[in-house]
């Protein structure tokens, strides 16, 4: 009988987020730039049509946009979605309308944000008019939309000089990440001072971790086996480069340890030796953390270390690089 | 039914540079796709389709910028395709796009492919830790700097190789004024001083990170014979195998010797070293040039570096490889693998300028990816293929 998958595998959040730095270009760059200015400027197309925001390259003769146009702050909402539960990084973080705007003098609409308290306060065909952020960057941002009462708001002063050329895109995603039932085996057996590997049914091989697939016959590897703590460091390399995001303080040695009986090499830190004295074919053992510190990790342990033993022999190793 | 025969009637290429602030992704694509339509002498609306590689969307932060690069590149009512294969895709696009014509689906296809590195960082977005597991990663040079020490032990060659490739491929990189680096009086002294970054890999032997796009127009037999000087495409290879596997041989991919097999003979060549003029292969850090030299057959098992070491690599050599400055002298990810194929293409048809290979025929352009283990190769000659 199969457990349910939860009790099978292992599960911890990853969040990657990371500040992008785009570059615009001229033509994105000139939209930014009135935005920062509390102007939209839009791009007349050589069929005619004005557009905002500026498409890079005109549709139809694909060459670049040069003809920008200022274009009026008000329009007309052409269709629209309700947000009510608005999510980090939105425009607002109370509910609001999404939706396409029609600027007027303006032949294709704009995706922006509507600030109305609820849905009865939008609807196609309403006329609104675009609300300045007091301090303007240069993005799509600076401004939103609000109905349109007739009045226009105080223009806000110009914030910046010169040409915007970029803006920074934060992005943030937030994942769980799941190991595989034959690896989760791998890393409870370490929560308790154990390396338990998987042999192929086919091929015979074994892997450590263990895998839902041998790589070479597809099948899940099965049968059990506990392996030693020693082995042998096949290759490594030593890592001089400082990086954003490192989680261990350069310079570190960086190994393949083929444990005693696996068939694939693992990859874990070597220290307590200098580094200019690690080889190949060294024989190290695991230094285990205190056992108070161990989860469900290879950070149980917490490097290798030579075992003083004499190298293991080229010959044992060679098939594994 | 055969392959309808292809070649390629136009190359483009942006000048690589760390940061090409001054252009968005689609102005970056463009800039390249101009380039390769004027050199076909063809305009974008005369393209049947439009293939796009690039490598991981972490690069730059935008997932799948194809949806939104469609308009600019040219490609509303038209098939727009993309393709990843990690460093590879380059490459892989480029043959993609290739069997769209010899399929006889289309007659004149586009393929771009682009990185903008500068918008991220390629070293972070390639060690994002993963739970459970030692975060002893370290980018792509940590990744492959352990198999570069097995190479060396396995074949037993001389400390200095890698500092001898990264020398050539800079000095030749001075003769293209599309190359990022420009690092005039590089030498295998220079080089063995820089910082060891990952060891035993150095600053010198490592590629840079580039902003850059490459393009080609790809054309049926009836309109390249009417082209000036088609480069035909005598066979085009793609293989792949896993990441890891038990006794998986890191140095010499399995996988890049069956590609290469089958490339040979797909092209009717017999002795690469004797037949290819000029290569142009993915070497991102200096000790692959002899490593793959070995895997495309270019050189027994463990002989390749002795190619190298005799100045056979050179544009004067036996078989002159990355006489562009390579992947070591401009790095724009996604792009990289078609600058290999497009530099080939340029060599057979005599418009390499100052790095040129006199008299080149026939050229193998070659990409890698992931962690060695996705492949893409293709031959061109300046005649059309018999067969």
């Amino acid at each position: 009988m199969r457990r349910h998958p939860q009790d099978r595998t292992l599960s911890a959040p990853v969040t990657v987020s990371f500040d992008y730095t785009r570059s615009v270009g001229p033509v994105l760059g000139r939209f930014l730039t009135g935005l920062r200015d509390g102007q939209f400027v839009g791009a007349r197309l050589s069929d005619g049509r004005v557009v905002v925001p500026p498409p890079e390259f005109d549709p139809v003769t694909h060459r670049a946009t040069a003809d920008f146009v200022d274009v009026a702050e008000t329009g007309t909402v052409t269709s629209w979605t309700w947000v009510s539960e608005p999510v980090a990084g939105q425009p607002f973080d109370r509910p609001f309308a999404f939706a396409l705007v029609t600027l007027d003098g303006t032949d294709a609409p704009l995706l922006h944000a509507v600030d109305v308290a609820s849905p009865d306060e939008i609807s196609t065909g309403l006329k609104v008019r675009a609300r300045w952020a007091t301090e303007r960057t240069g993005a799509i941002t600076d401004v939103v939309f609000v109905p349109d009462t007739g009045t226009a708001a105080p223009a806000a002063p110009v914030a910046g000089e010169g040409e915007v050329t970029g803006i920074v895109t934060p992005v943030s995603l937030d994942y769980t990440y799941a190991a595989s039932p034959e690896e989760s085996a791998f890393f409870r057996g370490l929560a308790e001072g154990r390396l338990v590997a998987q042999r192929c049914p086919q091929c015979r091989k074994v892997y450590v971790p263990p895998r839902p697939a041998c790589p070479v016959d597809g099948v899940p590897t099965v049968e059990e086996i506990e392996l030693s703590d020693t082995g042998t460091v096949t290759t490594f390399c030593i890592v001089n480069v400082p990086f954003l995001g490192q989680k261990i303080t350069p310079p570190y040695v960086s190994a393949y340890i083929l444990l005693d009986g696996a068939d694939i090499a693992l990859q874990h830190l070597i220290l307590d030796i200098p580094v200019e004295e690690i080889r190949m074919g060294l024989r190290v053992k695991a230094v285990w953390k205190p056992r108070e510190e161990w989860g469900t990790t290879i950070e149980n342990i917490s490097h290798f270390a030579p075992t003083g033993d004499a190298d293991a022999d080229y010959d044992t190793y060679k098939h594994h690089l | 039914m055969g392959k309808t025969p292809a070649a390629v009637i136009g190359v483009g290429q942006t000048h690589h540079r760390a940061k090409r602030e001054d252009v968005s992704m689609a102005g970056l694509c463009r800039e390249a796709m101009d380039r390769a339509l004027e050199d076909a002498g063809m305009t974008l609306d005369e393209i049947d389709a439009i293939v796009v590689g690039k490598a991981p969307d972490l690069f730059e932060g935008v997932m799948m910028p194809e949806l939104y690069l469609a308009e600019a590149l040219g490609a509303v009512g038209k098939p727009l395709l993309r393709v990843h294969t990690a460093g590879s895709v380059g490459g892989s696009t480029a043959i993609v796009a290739a069997s769209l014509v010899q399929s006889g689906v289309h007659k004149k296809v586009l393929t771009v492919a682009f990185e903008k590195q500068s918008e991220s960082n390629a070293m972070w977005a390639l060690s994002v830790p993963v739970p459970f597991v030692m975060p002893v990663h370290a980018g792509a040079g940590g990744y492959f700097a352990p198999h570069v020490r097995s190479y060396i032990r396995r074949s037993g060659a001389p400390g200095h190789i890698g500092a001898i490739v990264a020398a050539k491929d800079r000095t030749n990189a001075l003769k293209n004024p599309y190359a990022h680096l420009h690092n005039e009086g590089t030498t295998v002294e220079s080089v063995l001083a820089s910082q060891m970054l990952w060891d035993p890999i150095r600053y010198d032997e490592t590629c840079p990170s580039s902003d850059g796009a490459c393009a080609l127009v790809i054309a049926a037999d009836d309109i390249a014979a009417v082209s000036p000087n088609p480069a035909w495409i005598h066979g085009t290879v793609m293989r792949s195998e896993p990441t890891t596997a038990a006794e998986r041989d890191q140095v010499n991919p399995q996988a890049g010797r069956d590609a290469a097999a089958a490339l040979w003979k797909q092209a009717g060549i017999t002795s690469p070293i004797d037949e290819i003029d000029a290569a142009e292969i993915y070497v991102p850090f200096s000790w692959f040039e002899p490593m793959w030299l070995e895997n495309l057959g270019f050189a027994e098992e463990g002989a390749g570096w002795k190619l190298t070491e005799a100045g056979e690599t050179a544009m004067t050599g036996r078989i002159p490889v990355n006489c562009s400055g390579g992947v070591l002298s401009s790095n724009p990810i996604g792009a990289s693998g078609m600058l290999r194929f497009g530099e080939a293409a340029l060599q057979v048809r005599g418009a390499a300028g100052e790095h040129q290979v006199d008299g080149a025929r026939k050229a193998l352009g070659h990409a890698y990816g992931g962690g060695s283990q996705f492949f893409a190769m293709w031959v061109v000659g300046a005649d059309k293929p018999a067969n």
